[in-house]
């Protein structure tokens, strides 16, 4: 049931566009929790999100 | 002219900003501009006692700009962007490069050096990768309209998301956090 940061970085990505399963999700959770790189990957993506929906905002009137 | 005719045009700059970003193609952008103006002008009615001139406008941009990008895509039917991240990852799977946590990400959400940035970064990704990232983080779409909007796949469509990102991260690492 191991994923590899490949895997895991797609997962991460996907989440953002989707719910994921409860198993992806179990997955996912595991490898984070022992992986620091794609803990990483996951705050600079939640990240990533925050700075566009702050961009947009500014293009707002 | 009369007064509405130029509440309008001083909306122009800001219209023809928000525009260029959505689309990333001045001509583009001029015409989605010039058509929500006149739009605009024909509907002067439906605007009378709406509080917010700009809001209305844009309101009506997006729909221009959501027009052109269907028209651009069909005109680019294929994805020139073949670009693959597989040379981030080692052959097992892991990363070659693993990433380092982001000093501080918060406060550069505080300086207008880290937007231009972050433009710069967004106006080198490929096209359609760019259009359906815009259309996800920016514009708010579902990934279900943006993949019809593109003429893509779900999946197809999860992966120029999924590039767009990967993208970004390494951009952004280098131009802005790698000296942070």
């Amino acid at each position: 049931m191991k994923i590899t940061c490949k895997e895991a970085s797609r997962l991460v990505s996907r989440g953002l566009d989707r719910e994921l399963g409860w198993g992806e999700r179990a997955r996912l959770r595991l490898h984070l929790a022992i992986c620091e790189g794609c803990a990483n990957f996951s705050k600079q993506m939640q990240f990533l999100r925050k700075a566009l929906s702050r961009l947009a905002e500014q293009s707002k009137p | 002219m009369n007064e509405f005719r130029s509440r309008l045009e001083r909306e122009r700059p800001y219209l023809l900003r928000y525009a260029s970003l959505q689309l990333r193609d001045p001509h583009a952008a001029e015409d989605a501009v010039q058509e929500t103006l006149v739009a605009a002008l024909a509907g002067e009615a439906s605007f009378a006692g709406r509080s917010n001139l700009r809001t209305w406008l844009t309101g009506i941009l997006k729909h221009k700009v959501i027009d052109a990008i269907r028209r651009m895509s069909r005109e680019t039917a294929a994805d020139p962007d073949t670009a693959d991240f597989d040379a981030l990852f080692v052959e097992n799977g892991h990363w070659a490069d693993p990433p380092q946590a982001w000093a501080d990400p918060d406060a550069s959400l505080e300086q207008s050096r880290f937007f231009a940035a972050l433009q710069a970064c967004l106006e080198r990704l490929p096209a359609k990768t760019a259009q359906a990232f815009m259309m996800r983080e920016h514009l708010g779409l579902e990934t279900g309209e943006i993949c019809k909007e593109l003429g893509v796949s779900t999946t197809h469509c999860w992966v120029l998301l999924y590039r767009a990102r990967m993208a970004l991260r390494e951009c952004l690492e280098k131009s802005w956090f790698k000296d942070r």
